[in-house]
């Protein structure tokens, strides 16, 4: 193999600074939003005592999840050692660093009490899942940091793959906490179950790479820089099978409740007559977060055309945004039934479906949060050697054939 | 003959009359000897504030339903007025925090009603508690949970965790609150079974208010003392914790439906 330059993105086009300045501005809406938000209370918002957690979630738990997965190709570098991906690790570091801080910040935002952050930090209830995850995502931030300090400082190359190794295994972690904090409410049927902790995992696989691929595509085609075919399509590829499994664990969930009379109240809901929830799960997170894109991954001839890999990619993030929304939202839709057996009605809406509709603002809020970490990526490749000069077949792996 | 008698009766009303403004004095001396004490002695058994709570005591309540009468919300307008939290809106609003409402069932095999007040449950092993990031949401050892506003970020995971809906977040700025009962925008709220009342000796306003209505549905006492109505109640017949499957061992306990 041919060894790999990284430079910074030397382009300062009126192009490049129309894109940052447009994610710019996207980042300054979402803040705009949560001041906002802070200023009247959450009352501009369409959350509720019933649907307590709503869009902002939504956009922060994907990015969480999605932090995670864009590291996969720095893992399957370091861990697994496979050379190829190595020049695609840096970028995936950063993008994992970004994601994360954007999900974060919305997260923080969206707070009740976003000025008490202080206080989320220092008082720490050590039974609670959300303070786990205050330790898993510094963590995270400190293990990718040091990852990419051995990958780009070569001084430090020989403890590249312990920090991977850490890395790796940090983000199993990571995951497996973003999953538990829905996958421990013991009180909602939706949710009480152990699978969810995998089954993020597994989402992260598919929601990370899919924005990865789509940011690698932006960066190299916008630039100018060669991207060869068969690193798209390894990575296409590798994307499919992500998908693959996570139509599994749908499955495989879904069918575990169908089992359970206990659970067949919620299943007919989110899958049959659950309205704005059944079609997010049917039309978004099936078929176009699942079937379609796996149609195109699957499909050598498919995966072979850029523009199908773009739109497979965009679809699974959509899917993946719609995955959330059923999840998180229609979770909270259908109502907690405190007596079973008792048809219940109250002014506080007991056995009731729940109202939800998104505002302006919070939905602003979560986009911000997305551009946020799109606007770290954008600055970081342009101040430090994240990426490689050339992804040309040729100088990533001479003896591949696309 | 006459006269003499008349003098003698004259007499005995005149030592009647002393004897009776004498035993009114004395039992005004008396009730005003007494009162203080009696003042005291109600101090005495509430809680002085500098004392901690201990775990020797468990506050709880049994709700009987049966009793609960239909339509009356004397309880949660007491609770409202109590606690300085506005009444529900016409047509109520999801955003309302309410912290007890008068749930009404209907069982879905014979069609048998019935309506119960349901608030926090000051669960033994509360979810709340359980995974509040920075303990803002705490039980104290007489077993009322409890949301410490200083510390609540307003994340509202103690809402997703409760399986009872027992609590509300504060969605606006808030106006005429109770000095007892501080609250704010962005924390998160529940019934606290009127801490500011029980630490003072008194019955949580609801309990106050059902008996005042002449239902006496609800009965408030410490669930740990044997010789409490409550205990001997719960020990003698059938009560139900709501759902008795999550195995939190609420301190609200219900009997009749």
């Amino acid at each position: 193999m041919a060894s790999i330059t990284f430079s910074e993105l030397k382009d300062t086009s009126s192009r490049y600074w129309f894109l940052a300045g447009l994610i710019g501005l996207f980042a300054a809406l979402g803040l705009g939003s949560a001041y906002y938000m802070e200023h009247h209370g959450h009352i501009v918002t369409g959350m509720n005592n019933s649907i307590v957690w709503g869009m902002p979630h939504v956009f922060a738990v994907f990015l969480i999840v999605a932090a995670s997965g864009a590291l996969n190709a720095a893992s399957i570098a370091s861990v697994f050692g496979k050379m190829v991906y190595k020049p695609l690790a840096p970028l995936s570091g950063l993008l994992a660093i970004a994601l994360l801080a954007g999900g974060l910040t919305v997260l923080m935002l969206d707070l009740g009490r976003p000025d008490r952050l202080i206080v989320a930090m220092t008082y720490l209830n050590l039974k609670s899942v959300f303070a786990w995850n205050v330790v898993l995502y510094t963590g995270f931030f400190t293990f990718v940091a040091v990852y990419l300090w051995t990958m780009m400082d070569k001084t430090m190359g020989a403890y590249t793959k312990a920090a991977g190794m850490a890395a790796f295994i940090w983000r199993l972690v990571l995951t497996t906490g973003t999953g538990s904090i829905f996958g421990f409410l013991v009180a909602r049927d939706p949710y009480s179950t152990s699978l969810l902790a995998p089954m993020f995992i597994i989402m992260s696989f598919a929601y990370g790479m899919a924005l990865y691929l789509l940011v690698l595509m932006a960066i190299y085609t916008g630039s100018g820089r060669p991207l060869g075919d068969a690193i798209l399509q390894r990575l296409g590829r590798l994307l499919g099978v992500f998908v693959a499994a996570v139509l599994y664990f749908v499955f495989v969930y879904h069918l575990t409740n169908l089992y359970f009379t206990k659970q067949h109240a919620i299943e007919k809901f989110i899958l049959m007559d659950g309205g704005i929830y059944t079609t997010m799960f049917w039309v978004g997170q099936i078929f176009i977060g699942g079937v379609l894109p796996l149609v195109i991954l699957l499909n050598a001839k498919l995966r072979a055309s850029r523009t199908l890999l773009v739109a497979a990619c965009l679809m699974v993030v959509a899917g993946g945004l719609a995955q959330m929304y059923v999840t998180i939202i229609g979770g909270q839709a259908f109502p907690l039934n405190i007596f079973p057996g008792w048809q219940q009605s109250s002014s506080f809406f007991d056995g009731a479906i729940h109202h939800y509709a998104p505002s302006l603002p919070e939905t602003l809020l979560g986009l911000g949060g997305l551009a946020i970490a799109l606007l770290i990526v954008t600055f970081g490749v342009k101040v430090l050697r994240f990426l490689p000069a050339s992804l040309a077949d040729a100088d990533v792996d001479p003896h591949t054939k696309a | 003959m006459n006269q003499p008698q008349n003098t003698e009766n004259q007499a005995a009303q005149t030592v009647d009359e002393h004897r009776r403004n004498f035993i009114g004095t004395s039992a005004a001396l008396a009730g005003l000897t007494i009162a203080p004490g009696v003042m005291v002695y109600g101090i005495a058994h509430s809680k002085p504030e500098q004392e901690a709570v201990t775990n020797k005591v468990r506050w709880g309540m049994l709700i009987d339903s049966s009793k609960c009468a239909d339509g009356c919300t004397d309880c949660v307008s007491a609770c409202f007025t109590e606690n300085g939290v506005s009444l529900p809106s016409t047509p109520p609003k999801e955003t309302d925090s309410q912290w007890i409402r008068k749930v009404e069932l209907k069982d879905m095999r014979t069609g048998r009603e019935q309506s119960l007040p349901v608030m926090c449950q000051h669960c033994e092993e509360p979810p709340c508690v359980d995974v509040c990031p920075t303990g803002a949401s705490f039980k104290r050892a007489d077993g009322i949970v409890l949301v410490d506003r200083h510390i609540c970020i307003g994340c509202r995971y103690c809402m997703m965790a409760c399986p009872y809906k027992a609590r509300s977040f504060v969605h606006e700025e808030l106006t005429d609150q109770s000095p007892d009962v501080p609250r704010g925008k962005g924390c998160v709220e529940s019934c606290t079974m009127c801490v500011h009342r029980v630490d003072r000796g008194e019955k949580p306003a609801c309990v106050e208010a059902c008996t005042k209505a002449g239902h006496e549905a609800i009965l408030f006492g410490d669930l740990n003392d044997p010789n409490s109505e409550i205990a001997k109640r719960i020990a003698s017949k059938a009560t139900v914790q709501l759902r008795a499957d999550l195995a939190l061992n609420p301190g609200v306990r219900y009997e009749g439906f």
